[in-house]
């Protein structure tokens, strides 16, 4: 689902260079509404030349349907700064995601049993 | 904003949380379930300081980094599960909402020598409504319980199930997780 991350800039014992701050430019709050579990997918219509180095890293995680918190670790990034860059993909256009979903009820018994088989299948 | 209609295009992401203390294999299970070796990442998140509720209006809070791993299992229904590990020292994620939020249940791990290391991830799912089973990682049988003394050990509510695991090996995590989802039917059932 998520790509190598061997091209994030880090020195062993400074860890990433780039604050994670400085990265969103200080900002902490998403303009689209995304949790950890938002799949987020690549449109196909930017040139990831334009982006910076982060966002175009973060573009290529998702070139299939990636959770933020996938493109997160990949990143590493906490989660809220993850959200902007994502957010700012999906306001240029260049990735999209499912609007927000209702938290997973515990009680639907279609998800449970699409679990439970799955689940069965792994033994 | 212009959010993507086509939801087909999406599969179902659903999170299951692995709780418990510290130490008590937490990261080892996921490994064991998962498809993937356990990624980890990290959130701000947001702490009141306590004792200053009654200073209204005082703004006194601070961010504190939380770090969690996750492990993820895909399956062909289109649905994807991921198995949130919560930091295993760290209090602070009692304050983290978003873990909790559209978890479909947590497993909470116990380690046999030290039972009273899961007190507090019992009393935050009960305080919180999430349905839970304890999951027993043996150790090398380092300690050998029936489920029924650890139930009474944990006070556990009777129909919290009790099961026992090796958190090393993938076929005893994955039917952990299915007792789990068994739970949830039983649950679910209107009686
Ligand atoms: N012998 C044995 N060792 C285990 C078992 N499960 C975990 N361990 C070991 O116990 C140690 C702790 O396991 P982790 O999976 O890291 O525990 P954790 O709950 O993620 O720990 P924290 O995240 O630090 O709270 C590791 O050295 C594991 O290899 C088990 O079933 N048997
Ligand atoms: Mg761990």
């Amino acid at each position: 689902m998520a790509a190598d991350d061997d091209e994030i800039w880090t020195d062993e014992k400074a860890g990433r260079l780039v604050r994670p701050y400085t990265v969103s430019n200080g900002r902490t709050s998403p303009t689209n509404k995304l949790d950890l579990l938002s799949m987020v997918k690549a449109t196909g219509r930017s040139a990831r030349a334009q982006l910076d180095p982060d966002l175009a890293l973060a573009l290529h995680l998702c070139h299939d349907p990636t959770p933020v918190v996938e493109v997160a670790a990949h990143l590493k990034l906490p989660a809220v700064v993850t959200k902007v860059l994502l957010s700012d993909l999906i306001d240029c256009g260049a990735a999209t995601t499912h609007a927000p979903r209702p938290a997973a009820d515990p009680t639907d018994r279609s998800v449970l049993e699409a679990l439970l088989h799955g689940l069965q299948q792994r033994l | 904003m212009a959010y993507n209609n086509d939801s087909e295009a999406f599969p179902t992401a659903v999170k299951i949380l692995i709780a418990g203390g510290f130490g008590v294999g937490k990261t080892t299970f996921i490994g064991s379930a998962s498809e993937i070796e356990p990624l980890s990442t990290e959130e701000l998140i947001t702490t009141a300081s306590v004792g200053t509720d009654d200073l209204v209006g005082v703004e006194d809070k601070s961010t504190t980094t939380v770090a969690f791993d996750f492990g993820r299992i895909t399956f062909a229904s289109q649905h994807v599960l991921y198995l949130f590990g919560t930091p295993g020292q760290d209090r602070f994620w009692f304050m983290w909402d978003e873990l909790c939020t559209g978890a479909l249940g947590a497993v909470v791990l116990a380690d046999p020598r030290r039972l009273d290391a899961s007190f507090a991830a019992i009393d935050f799912f009960e305080s919180r409504g999430v349905h839970f089973l304890v999951a027993v990682n043996e150790f090398d049988g380092a300690f050998h319980y029936e489920p029924e003394e650890v139930r009474a050990a944990l006070k556990l509510d009777p129909r919290t199930p009790v099961v026992l695991c090796d958190a090393r090996d993938s076929r005893s995590a994955t039917t952990v997780l299915v007792a789990l989802v068994q739970s949830l039917f039983s649950a679910a059932r209107p009686t």
